[in-house]
């Protein structure tokens, strides 16, 4: 039926190079929204996407993975030395244990860690343990760490620790530790085995003791993380499906009721007509953007509150008066005449008779008009207008605006969903034009 | 049997099939949406009555309400005033499901075959429509009755141009799938809005004599609107002349041409063509003027400004009614008188 012009259109897109890139972008796109939408359901990434706890072993403004490797760097990456792997000596005594466990590990990387903590698990005590925390160098220093007292989870934020940073001679801990102290100006590591002894009295013949110490990496991951501590790989592996659905659904209702009224107008024409057009023209004088941040401020920043507003915005559009200019000629054409002579009924003509005529004119329209609505998700987003649960591109760029990121140096922050956004009007754009180049040949130069 | 004997045999106690009375299409002209500032006469008072079984043509130059009068049959414009009965109903009073039927029952061949067939729907599609809009739901039957259609206007075999779109097509082959899809309803009438004009010269006379033939094998009544006077003789027994929405002369085929009674037939044959080598260097006698403005038509009879036999007081003063000047033959000019 209708199909044979359409795949004949659709055969002669592959003479198109830029349509294929541009498919294989879509594509990687949809793939990558697929595989999102499986492997962390909406409703963990909403949760995880919150912060907190579940994040606290990942580094603070880590840089992604790859710019480490295009800087050629060794910058450390997040590591975690667990007591589950170390030798535990244990001698008991009256009414309790007493626990010598060494944290030991290598440490050679170029840079030094972010940050240092240690986490302590002791789970069913009756009494509270007490544990003393020595650092022993490769050079065979002893660093007395000081000792603490232990709840059921206990988190030993060593960087922090003030007196520490006066001891190590003004040096954060997480680089005193590790720093060579023959050199005076710039600390470097000093390469080789480090321990952490963790000296615990338990008041327990049987309850655990366990420890990991967490070295923060500099760089983390593909995306690199937030300053909450976030992996930016989930907002932007989520931002995906949520960019591609707000664009390709705004796109769709702004386009097929936009052409639907035009073309009822244009059908009816007399007052159905005019009014639709002074509607349109009231609509288009006014502003999308500051309606958007009022509904934004005084109702709710839910993407799809905004979507149902785009769209409802953008239905009576200067869209309207494209379509009624190009179905004006088209509703005097015979074959509506002789549609109208057989019988068939307004409602036929104007979607049978009447729209698919311009079809083939309006789908390059319609893909090029998809990244539009993405980049307008984006833009309210780092307006302060974001979702306030969903993770997207937007908001990644709204955070990483708020926290200075460019000013910071932390350039990945801003780039890879910028980035993903250009991804996304490259591969819309290029298969777009090459569509109207196929289906308006007119356009093609000779 | 030719085509006079034809209208003298058909039985005469018969009810028309489509009878036209008084009939006017106005086209209100309006300022500013709602200010009315005058009308366009297209029609503006015909009278007629077509048989069952009867080709007839009317003939006038551009801008005559030829085409206008055809729409206003199909009920795709609505009367001013006057009356069109179909079957002996008034086609003013049908609304909805009647309408409808009506529609079924005329059928429409339009002037240019390729602006006539949606380009982005394939033939079987197109002839599929409006067995669709009238309620033929099996696909089974449709698609017999397609084909049927096809080999009925000689597109054979079918198959081959079920799934070939308008733009494949010749004009001649784009024609006949006008044709067919004008005659799928199995209408009684037929109306054929120049039907030829566009094609050419060489796939005019295959057209003509396809529509012909049809005509006589379904004895369907089709109504040929032309300016062509020249091919009029073979294919319909009675003519309409008309001019500036009005019919001046009606007569049978032979008549009409052989014996034309009023000035404006009179002129409008004397341009035809004739392939004569003396008509290089003779200057024929044309009236003068052109088409009268259909918005302030001239008062009384439409053609005294350019008519050669213009009476004063009379031509312009009062409406000349039809005459019969011969048996059949009818003519409205006071030379009749």
């Amino acid at each position: 039926m209708m199909g044979g012009r359409w795949r004949e259109g659709l055969g002669e897109l592959r003479r198109y190079p830029s349509a294929l890139v541009g498919m294989a972008i879509i594509a990687a796109l949809v793939g990558l929204s697929l595989y999102t939408v499986i492997a962390i359901p909406y409703s963990e990434a909403l949760a995880q996407w919150r912060g907190g706890e579940v994040w606290q072993r990942h580094p603070v403004n880590a840089g992604p993975v790859w710019l480490d490797r295009l800087t050629g760097g060794e910058a450390p990456r997040t590591r975690t030395v667990s007591s589950e792997a170390a030798e535990v000596e244990s001698r008991a005594f009256e009414g309790g244990r007493r626990l010598r466990i060494p944290l030991a590990f290598d440490f050679d990387a170029g840079g030094f860690p972010s940050e240092m903590n240690l986490f302590l698990r002791a789970e069913g005590h009756d009494q509270r343990p007490f544990v003393r925390l020595v650092w022993q160098t490769p050079d065979g220093r002893e660093i007395a760490l000081g000792g603490h007292r232990l709840g059921e989870r206990e988190r030993i934020a060593l960087s922090q620790d003030r007196a520490l940073e006066r001891r190590l001679g003004g040096l954060v801990p997480h680089i005193g530790l590790l720093a060579d102290p023959r050199r005076e100006e710039e600390p470097q590591v000093l390469p080789g085995r480090y321990t952490l002894l963790l000296d615990a009295v338990v008041f327990d013949a049987e309850a655990s003791l366990t420890a990991d110490l967490v070295l923060y990496g500099q760089v983390h991951g593909l995306a690199g993380t937030d300053h909450q501590r976030r992996d930016l790989s989930l907002a932007l592996m989520w931002g995906t499906p949520v960019a591609l659905a707000f664009g390709l659904l705004a796109a769709v209702g702004t386009t097929i009721t936009t052409l639907v009224i035009a073309a009822v107008g244009v059908w009816y024409r007399g007052w159905v007509d005019a009014a639709i057009q002074r509607l349109t023209e009231v609509n288009m004088i006014l502003p999308m953007l500051p309606i958007l941040v009022m509904v934004g401020t005084l109702y709710s920043t839910s993407i799809w509150l905004m979507l149902g507003v785009v769209v409802v915005l953008g239905i009576f559009s200067a869209g309207i008066k494209m379509y009624r200019a190009m179905l004006l000629p088209i509703r005097e054409a015979p074959y509506i005449e002789a549609a109208q002579a057989y019988g068939a009924g307004n409602g036929r003509i104007v979607l049978r008779y009447l729209i698919p005529r311009i079809l083939p004119v309006l789908i390059p329209t319609f893909v090029t008009l998809i990244p539009t609505f993405v980049f307008l998700e984006a833009s309210l987003a780092v307006l302060g207008l974001g979702d306030p649960l969903l993770p997207t591109w937007g908001k990644v760029l709204n955070d990483a605006q708020q926290q200075s990121a460019l000013y910071n140096g932390y350039y990945y922050w801003v780039v890879s969903p910028a980035v993903l956004l250009m991804l996304t009007g490259l591969g819309f754009a290029m298969l777009g034009f090459a569509l109207d180049r196929v289906f308006n040949p007119r356009l093609r130069s000779l | 049997m030719s085509n006079r004997e034809m209208a003298e045999t058909r039985s005469a106690g018969e009810s028309p099939l489509l009878a036209v009375e008084g009939l006017h299409t106005w086209f209100e002209l309006r300022q500013w949406g709602f200010l009315r500032v005058g009308s366009v006469r297209a029609v503006d008072g015909v009278d007629f009555a077509l048989e069952r079984g009867e080709a007839v043509a009317f003939v006038g130059e551009s801008g005559c309400g030829k085409s206008s009068l055809a729409r206003t049959l199909l009920g795709l414009h609505r009367p001013t005033r006057g009356e069109v009965r179909f079957g002996g109903r008034s086609l003013g009073a049908l609304k909805g499901r009647e309408l409808k039927a009506y529609r079924a029952e005329v059928g429409y061949v339009q002037q240019d075959p390729y602006g006539a067939l949606p380009p982005f729907l394939d033939v079987g599609r197109i002839l599929a429509e409006p067995l669709i809009i009238h309620g033929v739901k099996a696909r089974a039957e449709r698609e017999r009755r397609i084909r049927a259609a096809l080999e009925e206007v000689r597109l054979s075999p079918a198959e081959e141009y079920l799934s070939k779109f308008p733009h494949m097509l010749s004009g001649g082959q784009q024609q006949r799938v006008v044709i067919a899809r004008a005659l799928i309803l199995a209408p009684s009438l037929v109306i054929a809005d120049e039907p030829v004009s566009m094609l050419d010269a060489s796939v005019r006379v295959e057209i003509l004599e396809l529509l012909w033939r049809i005509q006589q094998e379904r004895e369907l009544t089709l109504a040929f609107i032309t300016h062509d006077l020249s091919t009029v003789r073979h294919y319909a027994e009675r003519i309409f002349v008309m001019y500036a929405g009005r019919v001046v002369e009606s007569a049978s085929v032979d008549d009409l041409l052989d014996h034309p009674q009023h000035p404006y037939t009179q002129a409008l044959l004397a341009a035809l063509a004739d392939p004569d080598a003396a008509n290089a260097t003779r200057l024929r006698e044309v009236p003068a003027g052109e088409p009268p403005s259909l918005l302030h038509p001239p008062a009384a009879c439409r053609f005294h400004p350019r008519c050669p036999h213009f009476m004063a007081g009379l031509c312009d003063r009062d409406d000349p009614p039809d005459f019969e000047p011969r048996h059949g033959h009818r003519s409205a000019c006071w030379l009749h008188r």
